[in-house]
């Protein structure tokens, strides 16, 4: 994995530093696309999921705590209340069984009496009794005829003889209804030793304490004894006295938060705590759906958000890299056409400099063959009766025609070497083709060739170089002249080639080029008229044209003719660096 | 007419000034700068012919030495290396440049335009 990370980032820089070469394949485009866009998506999508990952549990935690801890908070304070209501009513009983005497409370008058006060101050006690230390319940004062009832076999009665106070689960007992016992033994010793006071509570009570909580309908909140039994019903689980279908939760006296499935396969959060001197344990089950509710809406449209974002960035990514490798890919050819016509112009520069020299050098010595060899003809001519006065006026004749022929060829050197020089004019194309063909007329008509004039009327005036330009045309007419036989055809058209630029053809039906001939036509010194040709004329031509921002091509076919077309900027290029 | 030819190849000047008596002038010869300013001195010549690229004092500078001290003196500039050398001499006050080597018969065309527009210039400065 990390290898091919390295590998591909590696790949991906490389192809970055690899940038200026030229002549790559269209795939290094597709690469470096590809590269970019998921270097890219992963800089910008990996810190948004971990930001989002982060966030989701941050958040979930938070609203975890903020949704539990009101419920730990009501759990708590419910707890408080059921051990306040049985802890007050244990020390009534507690105070009753120590401040009176065995005698009072066992008259049933006097125990009616004290169980009137008593219902007054203290709501949920159903009755009253006492016990004398066999367990017999010698006065009883409240709604069931429980009076000479034997308790000794009873869990609570045997628990209070034990412990000395005790309050018991729920349970049906004699009444046969759901009720709980505190039952106090009298500490006093005497006469009264084993004698217990013992009160019934009612388990309505509890549950106003439960409905206080004011719980919604799809929650349930109940009491359990130690062994899971409920004391008061629950709406899902199991009326009173029925046992709790699930496992009890560990032992905790602080209100504690568990999330589990209930048996009816809800995902619930149960709240609960065990009651610190009670055998009980206070349970609020929530569903977790409706708890988590606003976590759940929060989550999706977080979710939503998070995929509109990464569409978006997937789609502005992919178009800017688009662009951006096409650019690329079109600075990267601009550069290599530039480049390679640097190469050419600088080829033609330096071998324009070489020709200038070598004119300079060559011219001379040059006059003084000239001169020399033009006092030999002098003084034969001049000399009457010159000996071999017939053999040697030819041979000096000679002499100085090649000399002539090399002045030309050196003359033209310089002229390729100062070809530079631009003054830009707006003129008229059609104008400058019509003074070439001023020189040329008297060719044409000497030699019988067909002259076609095809100038567009409306040719629109460019800005160029006059000179240059009658140089470029002479040199292309003076080609398709040379490549004509007597009786030729020569065509000339001029037209607007585009919205930037003009265009003239001058067309032959001439003997045409060979592959060979079309390879090397711009090529300085290369020439076809073998003996009078300088072979720089085209190449003058060309970096004429080419500095002038424009281009010439040639199509020809051999023995049919050669059409050279030379396309022209309406605006010649300001040549910096010239 | 009187011509002084300078050049820094003898053989050149030799030759040429050998064919120009031939022909009828009257030609001298220098390979200098220097030396061609002291024939000048001594007897001013019609015309000069200039070699513009001569080591020591180069054509130019012989050219405005001559124009400041014989202005009367047409000046015939020759260069090897193209017309740039030209249009500066006929900016100094040469009469025309030549290219070398140069045909005899347009050297002496232009020798006989030189003392014409010479011998003008001097009728209108006279009038």
């Amino acid at each position: 994995m990390f290898n091919w990370l390295k590998q591909k980032l590696t790949g991906f820089f490389g192809s970055l530093r690899e940038f200026p070469d030229y002549a790559e394949s269209p795939e290094r485009y597709k690469a470096l696309r590809r590269n970019i866009v998921i270097l890219m998506l992963v800089v910008t999508i990996l810190p948004l999921v971990l930001m989002g990952l982060i966030n989701h549990y941050l958040y979930r935690q938070t609203m975890h705590d903020e949704i539990v801890q009101p419920l730990k908070i009501l759990v708590n304070k419910t707890k408080h209340s059921f051990e306040l209501f049985l802890a007050e009513r244990l020390s009534a009983v507690s105070f009753i069984a120590s401040s009176h005497t065995c005698a009072e409370l066992a008259d049933n008058n006097n125990l009616g009496r004290i169980f009137s006060v008593m219902r007054k101050e203290f709501s949920g006690v159903v009755d009253l009794g006492f016990l004398d230390p066999n367990g017999v319940q010698i006065s009883y004062d409240g709604p069931y005829k429980l009076q000479g009832k034997d308790y000794t076999d009873q869990d609570w009665y045997k628990e209070a003889r034990v412990r000395g106070s005790y309050i018991s689960d729920v349970f049906m007992g004699y009444r046969k209804l759901p009720h709980l016992v505190m039952a106090v033994e009298r500490s006093v010793t005497g006469v009264c030793l084993g004698c217990v006071l013992r009160a019934t509570i009612d388990t309505n009570r509890f549950m106003e304490l439960i409905a206080s909580m004011r719980l919604d309908p799809s929650s349930d909140a109940f009491l359990l004894n130690k062994h899971g039994v409920f004391q008061t019903p629950s709406k899902f689980y199991g009326q009173v006295l029925e046992t709790y279908p699930m496992p009890l939760p560990p032992l905790s006296y602080e209100p504690n938060v568990l999330e589990k499935k209930d048996m009816n396969g809800r995902d619930v959060i149960v709240t609960y705590a065990y009651f610190e001197s009670l055998p009980f344990i206070l349970m609020v089950v929530k569903p977790r759906s409706q708890v988590m509710q606003a976590w759940y809406t929060l989550k999706t449209e977080a979710f939503f958000v998070f995929a509109i974002g990464v569409i978006i960035i997937f789609l502005v990514i992919s178009k800017l890299t688009d662009k951006l490798v096409k650019r690329l890919e079109e600075s990267d050819t601009r550069r290599e056409v530039a480049y390679s016509e640097m190469q050419e112009t600088s080829k033609l520069a330096s071998i324009g400099r070489l020709a200038a020299g070598v004119a300079h050098e060559v011219n001379n010595p040059l006059a003084i063959i000239n001169e020399k060899a033009g006092l030999i003809k002098d003084l034969t001519e001049f000399t009457p009766d010159f000996p071999q006065k017939e053999k040697l006026l030819p041979l000096t004749g000679a002499i100085l025609q090649s000399v002539d022929r090399c002045r030309t060829i050196t003359q033209r050197l310089l002229g390729f070497a100062r070809r530079m020089d631009i003054s830009v004019e707006m003129l008229s194309l059609n104008e400058v083709i019509e003074e070439v063909l001023g020189f040329l007329e008297k060719e044409a008509l000497h030699r019988n060739i067909d002259l076609q004039l095809n100038l567009a009327q409306d040719l629109p005036r460019i800005a160029s170089d006059r000179g240059q330009l009658q140089q470029v045309f002479l040199n292309i007419l003076n080609n398709a002249f040379d490549a004509v036989r007597d009786g030729g055809q020569v065509a000339i058209t001029s037209f607007e080639a585009d919205i930037d630029t003009v265009g003239v053809s001058v067309q032959d039906n001439g003997q045409g080029m060979t592959q060979e001939t079309m390879t090397h036509l711009f090529e300085p010194f290369f020439t076809t008229k073998k003996g009078y040709g300088t072979g720089l004329g085209l190449s003058i031509t060309y970096g004429i044209v080419k500095k002038l921002g424009g281009d010439i091509r040639v199509s020809s076919q051999f023995g049919v003719g050669t059409t050279f077309t030379v396309f022209l900027p309406k605006r010649a290029l300001a040549l910096a660096g010239e | 007419m009187r011509v002084l030819l300078v050049d820094d190849e003898a053989e050149f000047v030799s030759a040429l000034a050998e064919r120009l008596n031939l022909r009828g002038f009257e030609a001298q010869t220098a390979t200098t700068g220097v030396e061609a300013l002291r024939k000048i001195d001594a007897s001013p010549p019609d015309v000069v012919l200039l070699d513009v690229l001569m080591p020591g004092m180069s054509g130019l500078e012989v050219l405005k030495q001559i124009k400041k001290d014989h202005p009367q003196v047409q000046v015939i500039l020759l260069t090897g290396r193209g017309s740039w050398d030209g249009i500066q001499g006929v900016r100094e006050g040469a009469y025309d440049c030549l290219m070398k080597p140069i045909q005899i018969e347009e050297l002496m065309q232009v020798m006989a335009d030189a003392v014409k527009a010479n011998r003008q210039n001097q009728a209108r400065e006279g009038e």
